[in-house]
């Protein structure tokens, strides 16, 4: 049940996109965030749609555990396109009492939901082939700049690392409190709203406490070994640009040049 | 009660990228008032396969009959009220405020009167060793093995006909290990529960379980009386297990003293035979 969440996990690999630096990745996924916003005729979606699609064949992550992400937005994805459908004025398809729906409103409909879909297959990309751990030392590198205002940026970054790092670990927790008080005769799927919600009550607070004896826990292994912040740390991974990024900088590049020369030129 | 599993086969996230087969074609009958204990390696497959005895993971292939009752099958109180799960750590649960509260947790789901419910409350506290005045006590001020034991009795209260425990005395000193040992006996000879136990401690089982069902990567290593399996100990060691220490100094002491019985699995049986054989 709730191992079934796979949006941030870390599925492991060996392929060009696993192999970049996580700077470039984070840099190449806002780009193409940039790009789904800004375009907005059907051949630029065709385009996006194809890299995407290249990188998900090249990323050898399974497509079905990417459609598993996508449920969860799905929702969300029709229930915006239905009100785009219905309130958005233009040219009327057909009319019935207060109901009106255009073509304009259907067009923009089937964009956003493109354009939803896009954004989130790109976001989970990158979380797919990128370590939480390279993932935020990615943004700690990309946020050094702001060091010099006085941001802590490292303490961000290590709060950040600590957060993505217990996620499994508090879904596991969840999953075995869950399974312990069922045992126990709760019942979660029955009952009205009110009832439902009191329900968690045997599963939250000892999810809390083990969360903060974790945290306890964690601090003090943290000081046994010394650890006081960002001040003369090294690191035992240097993040290093290499040819990797090269090429993925690259193709991402000409794609991206690509569908800017659809969206102005050809039409 | 009987429990009949079936060709039981089990896979994690079946169909994702992190498919695993943890159980396969796993057939195991137990009789009513049994003690049974299942041992083997961490990742063996013993904790997914208790978890199928009350419907909380369903056979990906086969099936899990208890007392007539499919696990397969949507409503599972009934199944549940029978089937008692102790989980590794279970004071890791303890939520309520105060102890008697949390005892009571499972019996205010199934609607008992409130006289009926203080009854099972001090009863099953009593059954593991606990009195009366720990009742308004919060869980969290008990030391750890009380808090181990109040959880324990959450689960005892229901009266459940199958009792299973996953390791429960991890983590505790070995008095309290015998003392909950020592109630668990008394749990199944009392009230005749089937009562099956989880460990990887040779020693716990031998000196506990009737028959024992040795686990190994997903299968059925061996499924036996409890004299029988440590008789070849070669066979457990094959797999990384072992038959409990004290078999093995018998073994030894039967080279220079060739009429002891090799065949002792507890200390205590030990004991018995050697002084048996001082005396001749």
């Amino acid at each position: 049940m709730i191992r079934d969440i796979t949006i941030g996990q870390y599925v492991p690999g060996d392929s060009l996109l696993h192999k970049s630096d996580p700077r470039t990745k984070i840099i190449l996924t806002f780009v193409m965030m940039i790009f789904i916003f800004l375009i907005n005729t059907y051949w630029g979606y065709l385009l996006l749609t194809l890299f995407t699609a290249l990188m998900i064949v090249t990323s050898n992550v399974p497509v079905k555990f990417i459609l598993k992400g996508l449920k969860p937005v799905i929702f969300i994805v029709v229930f915006a396109g239905v009100i785009n459908m219905f309130t958005i004025g233009g040219r009327i398809i057909f009319e019935f009492g207060f109901i009106k729906m255009t073509y304009e409103g259907v067009d923009m409909a089937v964009k956003m939901a493109i354009r939803l879909f896009l954004l989130i297959i790109t976001a989970s990309m990158l979380t797919y082939t990128t370590t939480p751990i390279a993932l935020t030392d990615g943004i700690e590198k990309l946020l050094g700049p702001l060091k010099r205002i006085r941001v802590p940026v490292h303490e961000i970054a290590m709060m950040m690392t600590i957060a993505l790092r217990f996620i499994p670990t508090l879904l596991e927790e969840t999953d075995k409190i869950i399974k312990a008080q069922s045992s126990r005769g709760a019942d979660f799927d029955s009952g009205n709203m009110v009832e439902r919600a009191k329900s968690f009550i045997p599963v939250l607070i000892p999810l809390f406490i083990s969360a903060f004896r974790r945290a306890d826990e964690l601090a003090t292994a943290m000081e046994a070994r010394c650890y006081r912040g960002s001040e003369g740390r090294t690191r035992m991974k240097q993040l290093r640009l290499t040819r990797y990024d090269f090429i993925t900088s690259a193709i991402t590049a000409v794609f991206m040049a690509w569908v800017l020369a659809m969206q102005y030129m050809v039409f | 009660m009987p429990i009949n599993i079936e060709g039981l086969k089990f896979t994690y996230s079946n169909g994702g990228p992190f498919e695993k087969n943890a159980l396969h074609d796993i057939n195991i009958d137990i009789q009513d008032g049994e003690f049974i204990g299942i041992i083997g390696h961490t990742g063996s497959g013993k904790s997914t396969l208790i978890q199928h005895l009350n419907g909380i993971l369903k056979p990906t292939a086969g099936r899990v009959i208890i007392n007539g009752i499919d696990t397969k099958q949507k409503d599972l109180k009934e199944l549940r009220r029978q089937v008692g799960i102790v989980f590794q750590y279970p004071e890791h649960q303890l939520f309520e405020d105060t102890v008697k509260k949390d005892i009571s947790f499972g019996l205010l789901k199934q609607g008992l009167s409130d006289e009926e419910i203080q009854q099972r409350v001090i009863s099953a506290l009593h059954s593991v060793g606990l009195d009366e005045s720990i009742l308004e006590k919060s869980p969290f001020e008990l030391s750890g093995g009380q808090k181990r034991r109040v959880a324990i009795a959450g689960v005892v209260a229901m009266m459940p006909k199958i009792l299973v425990l996953d390791e429960p005395t991890a983590g505790l000193d070995p008095s309290g290990r015998d003392e909950i040992f020592g109630y668990i006996k008394e749990l199944h000879r009392d009230f005749n529960m089937t009562v099956i136990l989880v460990s990887h401690s040779m020693e716990d089982i031998a000196k506990l379980a009737d028959r024992v069902i040795v686990m190994n990567e997903g299968t059925v290593y061996m499924d036996k009386p409890s004299g029988e399996v440590y008789t070849q100990p070669d066979q457990l060691e094959k797999i990384g297990l072992s038959a409990p220490q004290i078999t093995y100094l018998m073994k030894r002491l039967k080279t220079i003293l060739p009429d002891i019985d090799e065949n002792i699995f507890t200390v205590e049986a030990a004991v018995k035979e050697l002084q048996k054989h001082l005396k001749q």
